[in-house]
């Protein structure tokens, strides 16, 4: 069973109390954007066999939402932090570093 | 290859059973093939023989990282119907349910089609809408169900509940022609006949990465070295985004974990497949008398097979509720799978952005039932660049926004 820390409201609980709301630090694309870039902002998944950043809400809790990295094959939560920052702080990278070294997700490794 | 028959039997039966062959040959990978397939579950397997059986095309090898079968192919719940909603997912479904028909004498291999039947539960009045959608969307496609009432429900499901406290069972979508077959015997009845026909399965050799030439394929790179090809094929269901990414695309799908589990055997108590899908639990009995059992998929994208752990308490807490006799029984065994999920529930048959790569992905959580009308088509995609059971499943669809929602088809699922 998943553990998760709401960095909203500080509670530490099982996935149950939680959804999960798919990859984070999406760049959006709207109108008057090109055919690729819509497609691809809406349907190409990273979905990695290794290290996830993710969007998720504490439902049955503060009901706020935060990004999470987490890894897909050992289920190991390298941290959550706030949901308003672009990208994930140095100390969660240096932990995904540490366990997997020469990870990458799009522009940033 | 030596048939086998009831003659092989009786030969063997008197010579102590020593003079059976092995089922197939388990070659060193060539320099180079005409056609290489990734991943030699079901889907792959399939592919193989048809484009052997169909298109005469024999220089192939499938490549499997594990063993033959080991993926979703020999951890699902088997059941086999076609009671879907869209016109291309009833072509390719009920195709594949026909072949199911027949196919133990055409592989010479009993993979054990039973025909006993499926009914999808209605137990709102949301679903009763539905599936009355669904059974008129079916005969006009030349699929056979009907809506049922309770009472027939519990003429074919003598074991049922059907008033059960928040929700009584309102009727049902009857399949009488969908089933179940043995999984492993579906992978293994494929690979004999492929191997039959002079096809290279090659079990223990994993892909890790895909050599292009510009936009077109070369090769692939594996733990036993590097292999030629003039087209690859990747099937590899929970994987698919990782050899995607070994090939420079991306998908639109994401994997997590599905589960299943089986209880000790019993006495027959149950002919037929039921499938709940608001309280979310299916079950069916296996020859040998358990109780097969479906779970659910877990929320977040992940490669575990495994699966969390409160799924079983939501699942086995639907089936008692809907089953009150199985509140008795142990559970022997639970496993889980990476199944590939699309955002319709739909599956992905393609051409790809590299020249000479296609893709058979997305069958999600149900694509056992979908083995043969898959190869079939996906065998014609690879050979001839177009196949009517195919097209309207191609990647462009996510780009038009032409999308084949199976989502209630799809329901629990299978
Ligand atoms: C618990 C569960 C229950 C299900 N129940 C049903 C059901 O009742 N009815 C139904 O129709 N469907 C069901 N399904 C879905 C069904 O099992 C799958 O859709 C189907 O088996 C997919 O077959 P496949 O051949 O595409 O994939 P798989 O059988 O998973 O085969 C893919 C193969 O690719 C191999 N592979 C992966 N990466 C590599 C690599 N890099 N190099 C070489 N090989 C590689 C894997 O080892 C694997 O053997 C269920 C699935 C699960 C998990
Ligand atoms: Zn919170």
């Amino acid at each position: 069973m998943l553990i998760l820390t709401c960095p909203c409201c500080g509670v530490t609980a099982e996935e149950t109390e939680f959804h999960q709301g798919g990859e984070a630090h999406l760049k959006r694309f709207g109108p008057g954007s090109s055919d690729d870039d819509f497609h691809t902002y809406l349907f190409a998944k990273e979905n990695p066999k290794g290290v996830h950043f993710e969007r998720w809400r504490h439902n049955n809790g503060c009901g706020k939402w935060f990004h999470a990295a987490r890894d897909t094959m050992t289920l190991e939560v390298y941290g959550s932090y706030p949901a308003q920052t672009l990208e994930p702080p140095q100390d969660i990278r240096d932990a995904i570093t540490a366990k997997r070294p020469g990870w990458r997700w799009r522009e940033f490794a | 290859m030596k048939r086998y028959s009831v003659f092989a039997v009786a030969r063997e039966a008197l010579r102590d059973h020593m003079g059976w062959e092995r089922a197939w040959a388990s070659p060193e990978p060539k320099k180079r093939y005409d056609v290489i397939i990734i991943g030699a579950g079901g889907h792959g397997l399939a592919t193989a023989y048809y484009l052997g059986k169909n298109f005469g095309i024999t220089n192939v090898a499938v490549l499997e990282k594990g063993w033959l079968g080991g993926g979703n192919t020999g951890r699902n719940t088997t059941i086999i119907r076609s009671n879907y909603l869209q016109d291309p997912s009833a072509a390719i479904y009920e195709k594949s349910r026909s072949l199911y028909e027949t196919l133990s004498q055409d592989i010479n291999y009993n993979i054990m089609y039973s025909p006993r039947g499926v009914i999808m539960l209605a137990q709102t009045e949301h679903e009763v809408r539905g599936y009355k959608r669904t059974a008129q969307a079916n005969a006009l496609q030349g699929v056979t169900t009907e809506f049922i009432t309770p009472q027939r429900v519990k003429e074919i499901v003598p074991i049922i509940n059907l008033d059960g406290p928040r929700y009584p069972v309102l009727g049902g979508l009857w399949q009488a022609r969908a089933g179940t077959a043995r999984h492993d015997a579906v992978a293994w009845g494929y690979a004999r006949a492929c191997s039959a026909m002079g096809m290279d399965i090659i079990q223990k050799c994993e892909v890790t990465g895909i050599r292009r030439d510009g936009d077109k394929v070369t090769g692939v790179t594996t733990n036993r070295g590097d292999i030629d090809c003039d087209k690859l094929g990747i099937v590899v269901a929970g994987h698919s985004g990782h050899l995607a990414d070994m090939a420079g695309f991306r998908l639109p799908i994401e994997s997590v974990a599905l589960q299943a589990l089986v209880s000790e055997p019993i006495k027959p108590c149950m002919d037929c497949i039921v499938m709940a899908n608001t309280v979310h639990g299916y079950m069916s009995q296996s020859d040998k008398g358990e109780m097969v059992i479906g779970g659910g998929t877990d929320g977040y994208n992940n490669y575990t097979q495994r699966g969390s752990f409160h799924h079983i308490e939501e699942t086995v807490r639907a089936l008692v509720e809907t089953f009150p006799m199985v509140a008795r029984l142990k559970m022997l065994r639970q496993w889980g799978g990476i199944v590939d999920v699309t955002g319709d529930r739909s599956p992905i048959l393609s051409k790809t952005p590299v020249e000479g790569i296609f893709i058979n992905a997305g069958w999600g959580t149900g694509g056992f039932k979908a083995i043969p009308g898959s190869g079939w088509g996906f065998a014609e995609l690879m050979a001839k660049g177009h196949s009517p059971l195919c097209d309207e499943f191609g990647l462009d669809r996510f780009y038009q926004g032409r999308f084949i929602d199976e989502s209630v088809a799809a329901g629990v699922a299978h």
